[in-house]
């Protein structure tokens, strides 16, 4: 059946099994790179995109089942020339080996910082625990968000713009 | 969309590596060569020996560099970006001694038209092996456009002057680039073993923490990995499997999944099968529909008892890894130990990905794989076609930490594409066939007796290791499953020892610490009852860990210092640097001492005794309750020689350090009769972020000027072992069965 959706900003159209997880919709139907499937279980966040700003796994999610929300990905976020916060914080901490896991994980982070710009280290580590990464890159990541948080707080300090 | 074909080369460098390819297949293979760490198959022959690096087995420079006038400088690679950051680290080297900015170099790796074969991308040897080939072409290169500028200008060589931006000066300020002077003059000539290389006073790449050139599509959603990849065309496969090696899918009815919608073929040879599709969530609804019948053992029942018990059981051949005998003052304290880990599974996040398309007779096979030019050979022989009628490109795919499944899902891929011609597959492996077919890391148990003396010298030192191979690399199309499903199959090849002093199970059995009487057998067991194969560091994760427990373990009988009693066995002094480096940084000195909750342990190795050397610190603290475990701090020393790009080291160390604290304290691959229990992330727990250390430190000893030592692998066993270390100084017991699991922890603490 033909399903409309509104990804990154965008309104789109595909035709697709209603039951089609919206991670398989994003990777082949609109060529988005940046969910990535890791398990089709929900259990280690590497297809994390956003549905109307909360973090769903797009493994898991049925494309019919997101109607006429907004979904995000990381395409979403920035580019390589304007990268968002979250990407440039990653980049200036070299967070990433082999980097499967990091798209989720900055989704993941940017649903957190978008609920709570000044996070502590233990409510980090606890909203990021869905999310797993085998090359063992996690206290780079920690410093990344860590990081992005002061950089939004200098955004809004110089912009003297509330959130 | 990622290019299906490699930046294309210009007739001459495409006329260069045909050349090549031909020197590769008239030269054979070289049976002792140690490429990979002596994994997989032997490395290409060795032409010249007085050359570094993998300069002995492709002496041409035009092998490594190629200066065109309407591209970039091009340097190939046989190694492969694993996500450990080699494709950063070579790019530095190569502008370093060329003298260019690292931006002005394309790096090409490993394809088996267009690069060098160097084996294997395994074993930490890529800085060894490519790193340092690369340096000296370059250095090569550089002296011979420096001798053809000086030519054309009518001066002497010595006063031509590289400028750092790819062009050449004069004493008289006249200028000319690179590329001007190349088009003079040919590349293709043999490197000399000793064309000057540049000093670290002056290095403008080497030493530089160059942000990694992988990273920024891997955080924008780039086209960054074979998963990314989408051929005009493309059809999506998955194959059709039992939950777990050694089984099969019983009868299922093919004729209606043959007609569903979307379905374009059920491919069959023998008892491989798979499921090609127009869309990929359609090709897995086929799958599961094939695969929810019933299942049946086809292997003999796995074993189904502990390590210890599986592995004794097993015939052995004996291999003497050290006898040493000098006369010493007599043994007054022994201690013996067994220490032992279970199998463990590599846990990629991505499960294995290859794609493949068979057009006009040509099969190109796009693979993850440490070795393309393994799975060039294998694919050849699995789907019958000539070698030069099979093209193996690298393209990165998910952290493997060893042989994962990329071997596997390239061979599967090949088979269906040589049946639907014309048409690009992707096949992607599902989770659970991941945990289920990939071949394990191999347990191992070994067993420790050392003995002190009054003034607790080590007098006597006995280590035994029993262990599978670790070097189950497929060669042939005997090594990949696909080989022993077809019809006619391909017999699945009898595990081999890699020889010291890389070893496989025996790696890093050699204590590097100055000890009178050694005395080091491996007790190879080359029958494997559960499909294993290399998992990053080897044997060395357990026998590092056997080692430096029992270091420990004599500590305590002599009643002193850890680290102590290892300075007063060590001679190496890089290895002493290394170990008194991350004690001051960690305080070793002021440590609180053990208190029945927190303490503190160190663990140190050089890996293979010929890499990177690493010493690990770190402070646990343990719920007495429930016996968990939370690993505070971790301060880790590395000396890799020349540093090439400290950040990448840093990366590389601080992630064997958190990968192998989930390994050494939660992992375990467990069976039944039939089937692997280990299917999802449930069942099979690696660390999350609430699990990860406090902190995590590491500290470079820069080497100025000495040999690269390759370093991706070093922390694995120190780290293991700082962790029984510091259990046993904070509780007063010694775990010595991986995993050290809070169960076992809470199991000797006891009833409060």
């Amino acid at each position: 059946m033909t399903i409309e959706l509104k990804v990154n900003g965008r309104s789109v159209s595909v035709h697709a099994d209603p039951a089609t997880p919206l991670l398989y919709v994003l990777r082949d139907d609109l060529a988005l790179n940046g969910a990535k499937y890791g398990c089709g279980l929900g259990q280690c966040g590497a297809c994390t995109v956003h549905v109307d700003g909360r973090p769903v796994f797009s493994c898991v999610t049925p494309v019919a089942a997101i109607g006429g929300r907004s979904v995000r990905t990381i395409e979403g976020l920035g580019t390589l020339d304007k990268p968002g916060i979250l990407q440039a914080a990653f980049e200036q901490e070299q967070a990433a080996q082999c980097g499967y896991c990091i798209a989720g994980m900055i989704m993941r982070a940017q649903a957190l910082l978008e609920r709570n710009a000044d996070p502590s280290e233990a409510e980090i580590r606890a909203y990021m625990r869905t999310n797993l990464c085998r090359c063992g890159t996690h206290m780079r990541i920690l410093r990344a968000v860590k990081r992005a948080a002061i950089m939004l707080k200098d955004a809004r300090t110089e912009t003297g713009a509330v959130q | 969309m990622m290019s299906p074909i490699p930046a294309r080369l210009s007739r001459r460098g495409f006329l260069g590596a045909t050349g090549l390819v031909v020197a590769f297949s008239l030269a054979g293979r070289a049976f002792a060569q140690q490429s990979g760490g002596g994994e997989g198959g032997a490395g290409p022959a060795v032409l010249a020996p007085d050359l570094p690096g993998s300069l002995k087995s492709h002496p041409f420079l035009d092998a490594w560099i190629q200066i065109e006038e309407d591209r970039p400088i091009t340097v190939f690679t046989g190694k492969v970006e694993l996500g450990q950051g080699i494709k950063t680290a070579l790019i530095q080297v190569a502008a370093e001694e060329l003298d260019v900015e690292p931006a002005a170099i394309h790096l090409v790796t490993a394809d088996t038209l267009l690069t060098p074969d160097e084996g294997l991308t395994a074993g930490s040897h890529s800085m060894q092996d490519s790193g340092t080939a690369i340096r000296n072409a370059a250095a090569n290169v550089r002296m011979l456009l420096c001798a053809a500028a000086a030519e054309k200008w009518g001066v002497s060589a010595i006063n031509v002057m590289t400028t750092g931006t790819g062009s050449l000066q004069a004493p008289d300020g006249r200028v000319v680039s690179y590329r001007e002077i190349a088009a003079t003059m040919s590349l293709h000539v043999t490197a000399i073993p000793d064309a000057p290389l540049r000093k670290p006073s002056v290095f403008r790449s080497i030493g530089k923490e160059l942000p990694r050139v992988d990273i920024p599509a891997k955080i924008t959603g780039g086209a960054a990995y074979i998963h990314d990849m989408r051929l005009p065309g493309m059809l999506h496969a998955r194959v059709v499997r039992g939950p777990s090696v050694g089984t099969q899918v019983d009868k299922t009815d093919i004729d209606l999944v043959a007609a569903m919608p979307g379905i374009v073929k059920v491919v069959r040879k023998g008892a491989f099968m798979a499921v090609v599709a127009e869309k990929e969530w359609t090709a897995i609804q086929a799958m599961r529909q094939l695969q929810a019948g019933a299942f049946r053992r086809v292997a003999k029942p796995l074993p189904g008892k502990g390590v210890v018990e599986t592995l004794k059981a097993l015939p052995t051949q004996e291999i003497v890894i050290l006898d040493t005998n000098a006369p010493v003052a007599p043994a007054v304290k022994t201690v013996s130990a067994r220490y032992t880990r279970p199998w463990i599974s590599h846990g990629s996040i991505g499960p294995s990905c290859a794609l493949a398309h068979f057009e006009d007779g040509m099969m190109t096979v796009w693979t993850h794989s440490q070795g393309t030019f393994d799975v060039h050979r294998v694919v050849a022989e699995l789907i019958g076609l000539p070698q030069e009628k099979v093209h193996a490109i690298h393209v990165e795919g998910a952290g493997c930490y060893g042989q994962n499944g990329a071997d596997d899902v390239s061979a599967d891929v090949a088979v269906i594409a040589k049946e639907l011609p014309g048409r690009p597959i992707r096949l992607q492996w599902m989770r659970e066939q991941e945990f289920g077919w990939e071949p394990l890391g191999p347990a191992m148990v070994t067993e420790l007796r050392a003995s002190l003396d009054t003034n607790n010298v080590i007098v006597d030192w006995r280590h035994e290791v029993w262990s599978n191979p670790h070097n189950n690399r497929p060669v042939g199309a005997g090594g990949v499953l696909a080989g022993s499903e077809v019809t006619p199959g391909f017999p699945v090849p009898e595990g081999k020892p890699i020889p010291m002093p890389e070893g496989d199970g025996s790696r890093n059995s050699n204590p590097l610490y100055a000890l009178p009487n050694m005395h080091v057998l491996y007790h190879f067991l080359k029958d494997m009852p559960i499909r294993v194969s290399a998992l990053r560091s080897l044997g060395a994760h357990l026998n590092v860990f056997s080692i430096e427990s029992m270091l420990d373990e004599l500590a305590k009988a002599g009643g002193i210092d850890p680290l102590a009693l290892r300075l007063a066995h060590m001679k190496d002094e890089r290895a002493r640097a290394v170990m008194q480096l991350a004690a001051e940084k960690f305080d070793w000195s002021g440590r609180r001492p053990g208190d029945g909750r927190i303490g503190s342990g160190m663990g140190f190795a050089r890996y293979k005794n010929l890499g990177a050397y690493c010493c690990v610190f770190l402070q646990v603290e343990i719920d007495r309750e429930t016996g968990n475990l939370a690993v505070r701090r971790v301060v880790a020393a590395v000396d890799s020689g020349q540093a090439v790009n400290p950040d990448g080291i840093r990366n590389q160390v601080e992630g064997g350090i958190v990968q192998s604290l989930s390994w050494s304290s939660r992992e375990e691959m467990t069976f039944d009769a039939d089937t692997r229990k280990g299917f999802d992330w449930s069942s099979y727990p690696i660390f999350r972020f609430e699990e990860v250390p406090g902190s995590v430190e590491v500290h470079i000893v820069n080497q100025p000027d000495m040999p690269f030592l390759g370093t991706a692998e070093a922390a694995q066993g120190p780290t293991a072992a700082a962790l029984a270390n510091a259990i046993a100084d904070a509780t007063g017991i010694r775990l010595r069965d991986m995993p050290l699991s809070a169960a076992k922890i809470k199991a000797a603490i006891g009833v409060l």
